[in-house]
């Protein structure tokens, strides 16, 4: 109740609504709404207290105050219209600009990082030990900068609606199982283990393969970190970390669960963890770096698969982030599970 | 010693790349927009062609039409390199017969001398 309250309240906080969008008062959607409304409350009252002082009112009179009211309306709906095309113009504008920024960089960072390779490679004469570890730091930064470059290349696709996605039957089991094995070093030297459990017979989904590929790395990848924050942190003392990725079916879907026993995300923070560049309060302590990107994205992807994306989080306990693809057209329901519904799928569904 | 085409106009991927294959054993001629491209193919029908998209003067599309379009290149396999990596493109550049496409900045030098010679391999097999 008291949280109905609070976001009735915060509705209510028009100059706070507007100065967010970056527009004066007069231009400001919201006031203008609660302009109109006034005006329409105000012209019916003094309609009804004209009509009740004057009794012989001609009915020409309440027909011009109807078309005065109408007009007013009229060019009030008409200035919130364009205010709206005004936000919607610059939100256009500011993602294009992403886009081309981003596709321009992209050719001056190949070109750096492959220069950089050339040096390393000793083609052009050995290298110094010290010269050899400057390069390297030079080719991991590199490497972020790209990274960085192509989640918002990928950002700015998904918001211009032009992000397209391969459309295959594929066996998730196969593609965990092997990126699974590709984080086994990290894992290990993070000192993490990672445990799997994937039901038998799991049926074919429909999807990308490649991009769900990128969905459960970054689910991985994050896992293992927060898990390493929790050892820094010696949060009750040095706890093993554990990460259990689990795959299961369910009615139409097959389910991929990616659990950790790290730092978990605050309550105050878990309704914005798939916003773009949201990054954790406790998250932001340990580590300055990191774009906020990589949840916006998988989320993105997985909806885009026509699936489902959400997670459970305990601070100081864990999380465990889920998803779900359909299964593919040609499949069954024989290969639904009847187990109890995964109590993580009632839960955040990634508002 | 194979012969390879890299039509490339950006000169410092050019040098890259040429500097790479050189040392992996391949001779490397460069061509810097489509048009002198098309002409190069044409007259010294390379072992394979590494080629990007967008060019000055020809672009990458219409290159390899008119490659594909040529008795005398059309079994040229040609690995399309380019920043250019939105399914629609991919799609389109398939569809005209590459043997593969790679997004530059996804790719080392390393990679990219690799499927070479498998490319390569494939051919002299």
């Amino acid at each position: 109740m008291n949280k109905i309250i609070k976001d009735i309240f915060s509705q209510m906080d028009v100059p706070g609504q507007c100065r967010k969008y970056n527009v004066p008062l007069r231009q400001c959607p919201q006031f203008l709404f609660l302009v109109m409304g006034g005006v329409i409350i105000i012209v019916v009252v003094v309609t009804y207290l004209v009509g009740i002082r004057y009794d012989q009112i001609d009915p020409e009179i309440i027909a011009l105050i109807v078309i005065g009211l109408a007009t007013v309306m009229l060019v009030i709906s008409f200035i919130i219209v364009r205010s709206f095309e005004q936000l919607a113009e610059t939100s256009r504008l500011k993602t294009e600009f992403v886009s081309i920024v981003s596709h321009q960089i992209r050719s001056p960072l190949t070109n750096l990082k492959w220069i950089v390779e050339i040096l390393m490679s000793g083609i052009l004469g050995k290298t110094e030990d010290k010269q050899t570890e400057y390069f390297k730091i030079l080719k991991e930064n590199l490497e972020r900068m790209q990274k960085l470059v192509s989640e918002l290349l990928t950002v700015s696709q998904i918001e211009a609606t032009k992000f397209i996605l391969k459309k295959e039957e594929f066996l998730m089991e196969n593609l965990v199982r092997d990126l699974v094995s590709e984080f086994a070093p990290i894992a290990k030297s993070s000192n993490v283990k990672i445990e799997t459990e994937f039901s038998a017979r799991l049926p074919r989904v429909y999807g990308d393969p490649f991009q769900v590929l990128q969905v459960v790395e970054n689910l991985l990848y994050n896992a293992i970190r927060y898990i390493g924050f929790a050892a820094d942190n010696s949060m009750g003392g040095k706890i093993p970390g554990k990460v259990t990725v689990k795959l299961y079916p369910k009615g139409e879907y097959v389910y991929c669960q990616v659990q950790d026993n790290g730092i978990g995300i605050p309550k105050s923070d878990q309704k914005y963890i798939f916003q773009k560049f949201f990054r954790a309060e406790n998250v932001r302590r340990y580590q300055t770096s990191g774009s906020g990107l990589g949840l916006y994205i998988s989320k993105s992807i997985i909806e885009r698969s026509g699936g489902k994306m959400g997670f459970l989080s305990v601070e100081g306990a864990g999380t465990t982030f889920w998803f779900r693809l359909p299964v593919a057209a040609k499949q069954n329901s024989k290969f639904a599970s009847k187990a109890q519904p995964p109590a993580a799928e009632k839960d955040q569904n990634g508002k | 010693m194979k012969n390879i085409l890299f039509i490339e106009d950006e000169a410092v991927m050019q040098k890259a790349v040429s500097e790479f294959l050189g040392v992996k054993g391949y001779r490397v001629v460069s061509a810097l927009d489509g048009e002198i491209g098309i002409s190069m193919a044409q007259k010294q029908s390379p072992d394979l062609i590494l080629l990007d998209i967008i060019l000055p003067k020809v672009d990458g599309f219409d290159v390899l039409k008119k490659l594909k379009n040529d008795p005398a290149t059309k079994s040229i396999p040609v690995i399309v390199l380019t920043n250019l990596s939105q399914m629609s493109d991919i799609s389109k550049i398939m569809e005209l017969g590459v043997t593969t496409y790679l997004v530059k900045s996804d790719q080392s030098l390393q990679d990219i001398a690799a499927i070479v010679g498998k490319t390569l391999g494939d051919k002299q097999n």
